[in-house]
């Protein structure tokens, strides 16, 4: 089981995560975050498996992964 | 549960002020982790630049002392000598390293100090709006060279890491990249290899990271991620430039 932790305020929404994502289990949601960007969100969470590169790549520390 | 990637606690917990897609804000997590992993963190004074990585005083639960326009080598100097016992981490983009402050880094290089530099390479003054860096590539259009960079009139990009890896007092200089999940795995090695190149005192630990500066070079995040590949790689090369093995200066 994985589970992410997804800081939505601090989303900006620059894609880097779901370009990533070797699962494709990423995309952008519909919720705008109080700076106005459209946050992640995990759309297919039985693909992820925790490998925690979204988390690594993303430049605003937005996502943690536990296994 | 176990943790796979969790934010490192040198970090405070203010937001960035970066752009979308700016490497800034990987580069600060990678340094986070460094300091975490070398237990330095009651005892880090790190000397901050000028440019989009002013705030670093903000970002990390360290001491640091502003030293803008190129002078942190200069300051961090004084830092060090006066406590040998700290760590001194030093933080600059490359408007300010190789710019503005070319002839602090250089000297502080070639006496040996024992510091870690982290040099961030987005080829432009980035928090002054986009102004022509010694650092862009030919034919990049900034703000002060509209019709992109011409080597007859603007010189050529510089190449800080190989120029510094000549220096008898760098101890280890490499150049690294964070635009792809492997490439970032080998920056995280280096910042490391920095930071303990200080630690064992084998003089100056040196670590160029090539970064996005999607604001300026007007391109989204993820085309700006792409133009680390596509652009500056091939100008500037990845790879580690020196490494010192024992304490053998001449
Ligand atoms: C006295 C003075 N001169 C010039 C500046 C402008 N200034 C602010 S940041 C900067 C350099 C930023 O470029 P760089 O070091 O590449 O950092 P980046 O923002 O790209 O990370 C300069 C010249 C200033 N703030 N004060
Ligand atoms: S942990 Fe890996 S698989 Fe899961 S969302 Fe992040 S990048 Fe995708
Ligand atoms: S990389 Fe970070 S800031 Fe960018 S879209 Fe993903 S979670 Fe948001
Ligand atoms: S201006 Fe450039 S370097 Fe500064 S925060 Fe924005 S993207 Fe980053
Ligand atoms: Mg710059």
């Amino acid at each position: 089981m994985a589970k992410l932790a997804i800081r939505e305020e601090r989303c900006k929404s620059c894609g880097i995560c779901i370009e990533f994502c070797p699962e494709n289990c990423l995309e952008i949601g519909d919720k705008l975050n109080a700076q106005g960007y459209r946050c992640v969100r995990l759309a297919d969470p039985d693909a992820c498996r925790a490998c925690g590169i979204c988390g690594r790549m993303c430049p605003d520390v937005v996502i943690e992964v536990w296994k | 549960m176990k943790a796979v990637f969790t934010r490192p606690e040198s970090l405070t917990d203010k937001p960035f002020h970066f752009c979308p897609g700016c490497h800034h804000g990987v580069i600060h997590r990678l340094v986070a982790e460094a300091i975490d992993h070398y237990g330095v963190r009651e005892k880090t004074i790190g000397a901050a630049s000028v440019g989009c990585s002013v705030f670093l005083y903000d970002y990390f639960d360290i001491d640091v002392v502003e030293s803008p326009h190129g002078r942190a080598p200069a300051v961090a100097t004084g830092i060090k000598r006066a406590n040998p016992d700290r760590f001194v981490l030093l933080y600059q983009g490359d408007g300010d390293l190789a710019a503005i402050g070319t002839a602090e880094i250089i000297h502080a290089a070639n006496r040996g100090e024992n510091l870690t530099v982290v040099f961030v390479n987005n080829t432009v003054y980035g928090m002054t709006g986009g102004q022509m860096a010694p650092t862009t590539l030919l034919g990049q259009p900034t703000t002060t060279s509209p019709y992109g960079r011409e080597f007859g009139q603007d010189g050529y990009p510089i190449k800080m890491t190989e120029m510094l890896a000549q220096l008898e007092g760098v101890g280890y200089a490499a150049r690294v990249a964070v635009d792809t999940p492997a490439r970032l795995a080998k920056a995280r090695k280096a910042v490391f290899q920095a930071f303990e190149t200080q630690v064992e005192e084998k003089g100056m630990g040196f670590v160029e990271i090539l970064a996005t500066c999607p604001t300026n070079w007007g391109l989204p995040p993820l085309e700006a991620v792409k133009r680390v590949e596509t652009e500056m790689i091939p100008y500037f090369p990845l790879g580690v430039y020196k490494e010192r093995k024992g304490k053998d200066f001449l």
